[in-house]
């Protein structure tokens, strides 16, 4: 049986596009000084240029420590907790309020379907400043001592696969803990945090407590190398966080890593199946696979194998690849040319090392930047595909007999960001999770994400914990 | 508020308010029938005020205790936000409670304006709770066997209160948000002298999202209604700290026939920032046990 939809399109009324020319800094949109530049964002769905944003130099960054400085020292850490969680409950609520414009302009600068930045980042970024409004005058009861003080300004960078959203994991927390900000969001996806500082003009956020400055990697080397700033927040690739991690080590600098992943999924064959399968799909096609903790790898019971790669494929034959703003659409745009390209070099490095691909029957868009949902059977450990991260819609399949072995192909990979197990039995799902290295265990589900509770990874995935009372630690003089 | 309630310069003939009960919630008058005057301090006349009879507070508590599925169910951060927006409301009838706490008490146009306040605040302090109480409370229990363990907070249920005499609306919130931020229901009983602040805030309520029969609450004397709420086999805590002696004493006796968690803490400075003793006073814990192997 096939179903047909009629397009479902989310109106991009309510988004006034225009150029940004400027950072924040101090409060306030100021042009880029000597050493800055222009750089364009486009809609990975169309590659129309939707914005002209300026690319910090030295001097803007400079700019942007000594607002975020001075803010620190006469302003922010000095206001009592109750009053600063004040401002952040205000700005949950103005993300509450303008939560469709956010959603309309993620989607059309991310390429992520509206369904998931309308139901997924934008609330989830509201809920993250509602949960640390409520830390701030409570941070005597999070179990850091009586009165744990700030740390200063934080450095921090962010990825793009979830523009909005990383932005509150990072700022909310600083915040509430009384720490001043200065952050650089992806050079693919600058508009919602120029967006976002707007809304701090709204809620009357004192100046200089928040400063954006948007750019590329030169800009957030410039950031997380500056002598100014207390503490450096990063989420992104493992290769950039080893980098920061090297130019913080010559610092004393507090230092906070989310890196990349390789999350195995693990299918016992007592897992029912349509529960599984639908964790499978989420775990690897949500945000077109563009997640660090996506279930890339699939360890599926040798035993229940054939009937859950069955099921598998005819629900992969359901998604519903296209414009990221239909209301209907599962999987949206790659967000980059450079990383489709990635996407590619890896699956053919998979047909190369002899596992097979497989993908749905699926038309792609003419324009911009598109991958098929796509898995990859007879995958051993020694493929490329099952090692490094492809972050993107490819999910590589392996299998195993026992538990003991689960766990030993689970854990093989340098990173441990997060897992997966899929079992009728508790008392397995509990055997699993205390031996599987990952920040994260997800138990008959799969990408679950809530304020409080604690994000981060093992190993090669970084350190540091963001979300809960454990997230706080990150911004706090606890040593 | 008594210039208000009079004739204005034109001789316009001001519309006075009833002041009702707030139960399950509706505004009912007491089934009794009954009322008292409310005066202010210095003697004159404020309102009549609904005196609430033994059977007003038990549908009282059945309202509390209906409500009590939905509003535990919900979860924290559906509280939470919940709260806050009663918070929000608060600061927008700013002037109106500063009057009936100034009429109440006397206090100076500035006392009162700092009283409410610290109201809203207090209350904006224990929104905040709704999401955290279980990481600071609860624990992961490293048992020596091979079992996973845990012990979570949860509401006991319906809980009764006592509203303090000596703060009329920083006390009233300070007593009934430590119950409801956990997911208990309540019962307050308005300080009988000075009930005014407590409808409006029933008022507050009603027009918030928190569902009808959470809060309910009554007014009258607490020498009459107390005991039946001490004694009621519905009830699952009890706060006696606004009971003077030896009423006080009597009351923890009657509630030890259901073993009401009973509150008696002292009537003290409002103002401070409250610990968690009232939070917890009204949590159960609750330990699951799960074993761990292949």
């Amino acid at each position: 049986m096939k179903f047909e939809y009629a397009p479902a399109p989310e109106s991009r009324s309510i988004v006034s596009l225009r150029d940004w020319n400027g950072l924040f800094i101090g409060g306030e949109f100021v042009p880029g000084t000597g050493g800055s530049g222009v750089f364009k964002t486009v809609s990975p769905a169309t590659e129309e240029v939707l914005a002209e944003v300026t690319s910090a130099g030295a001097e803007d960054v400079d700019r942007a420590v000594a607002a975020a400085r001075a803010a620190y020292e006469r302003t922010w850490s000095v206001m009592p907790g109750r009053e600063r969680g004040k401002y952040l409950f205000r700005i949950a609520r103005i993300l509450q309020e303008r939560s469709r414009e956010l959603a309309v302009l993620e989607t059309l600068d991310n390429g992520k379907p509206i369904r998931e930045s309308r139901d997924v980042d934008v609330p989830l970024a509201a809920a993250h400043f509602f949960y640390h409004a409520g830390w701030s005058d409570k941070l005597s009861y999070a179990g850091y001592g009586p009165s744990p003080r700030p740390l200063g300004v934080a450095g921090q960078v962010i990825p793009w696969n979830f523009p909005l959203l990383m932005l509150a994991w990072k700022i909310a927390p600083a915040l509430a803990c009384g720490n001043t900000v200065v952050l650089k969001p992806a050079e693919t996806t600058p508009l919602t945090a120029l967006l976002f500082a707007e809304i701090c003009q709204q809620a009357d956020l004192p100046p200089g407590v928040v400063n954006i400055v948007t750019g590329a990697g030169d800009t957030g080397r410039l950031l997380v190398g500056h002598p100014g700033i207390d503490k450096v927040a990063f989420t992104g690739s493992t290769e950039v966080g080893k980098e920061i991690a090297r130019t913080c080590a010559r610092s004393r600098r507090r230092l906070t890593l989310e890196l990349g992943g390789k999350a195995a999924n693990v299918v016992f064959d007592d897992a029912p199946v349509d529960q599984a399968v639908e964790g499978i799909v989420n775990g690897i096609f949500f945000n077109q696979g563009h997640v660090c903790c996506a279930g890339s790898r699939l360890l599926v019971q040798e035993s229940a194998a054939e009937d859950v790669l069955a099921a598998l494929r005819r629900r992969m034959a359901t998604l519903r690849l296209g414009d990221p703003l239909d209301k209907n659409t599962d999987v949206g745009a790659i967000n980059s040319a450079k990383q489709l390209a990635k996407i590619r070099t890896l699956a053919e490095s998979g047909d190369a090392d002899g596992a097979q691909r497989w993908s749905p029957p699926c038309v792609l868009p003419d324009r911009g930047f598109w991958f098929p949902p796509t898995v990859f059977t007879g995958v051993s450990q020694a493929h490329r595909i099952a090692r490094e991260e492809i972050f993107g819609p490819v999910l590589s399949v392996l299998t195993f007999r026992t538990p003991a072995e689960a766990v030993e192909k689970a854990n093989n990979t340098p990173y441990g960001l997060s897992a997966g197990v899929w079992t009728e039995k508790g008392s397995r799902i509990l055997w699993m999770a205390g031996r599987l290295r990952a920040g994260v265990v997800w138990a008959n589900t799969f990408n679950r994400f809530d304020p409080s509770s604690p994000f981060g990874g093992y190993k090669e995935s970084g350190y540091g914990r963001e979300g809960g009372r454990h997230g706080l630690e990150a911004y706090l003089d606890v040593h | 508020m008594s210039t208000d309630q009079g004739a204005g310069a034109a001789g316009r003939i001001a519309v006075r308010k009833t002041y009702k009960l707030y139960i399950g919630g509706a505004f009912p008058r007491s089934e009794s029938g009954r009322s008292y005057a409310v005066t202010d301090h210095r003697g004159g006349f404020l309102a009549n005020a609904a005196l609430a009879s033994r059977k007003d507070a038990r549908d009282a508590v059945v309202a509390a205790r209906k409500a009590f599925a939905g509003w535990s169910a919900a979860t924290a951060y559906n509280r939470g936000q919940v709260l806050y927006r009663v918070a929000e409301l608060l600061e927008g009838r700013r002037a109106q409670f500063a009057a009936e706490v100034r009429a109440a008490s006397g206090a100076a146009v500035r006392a009162a304006e700092a009283e409410v306040d610290a109201a809203v605040d207090r209350w904006v302090w224990y929104a905040g709770w709704a999401d955290k109480l279980t990481q600071v409370r609860g624990s992961a229990n490293p048992v020596a066997g091979p079992y996973f363990g845990f012990s979570l907070p949860e509401p006991t249920g319906v809980v009764a209160v006592l509203a303090p005499v000596s703060s009329p609306l920083l006390g009233l919130v300070s007593v009934i948000a430590p119950a409801i931020v956990s997911g208990n229901t309540v019962v307050v009983l308005a300080a009988e002298r000075c009930p005014l602040p407590a409808i409006t805030l029933s008022e507050v309520l009603a027009t918030s999202d928190v569902p009808g029969g959470v809060v309910n609450v009554l007014t009258g004397r607490m020498a009459e209604i107390a005991p039946w709420l001490a004694s009621h086999m519905d009830v699952n805590a009890i706060d006696l700290s606004a009971a003077p002696e030896p009423l006080g004493c009597e009351l923890a006796e009657s509630a030890a026939a259901n073993l009401k968690r009973v509150l008696r803490l002292g009537d003290g400075d409002w103002s401070a920032e409250p610990g968690l003793e009232r939070m917890f006073g009204y949590l159960e814990t609750k330990t699951v046990w799960h074993p761990v192997g292949i």
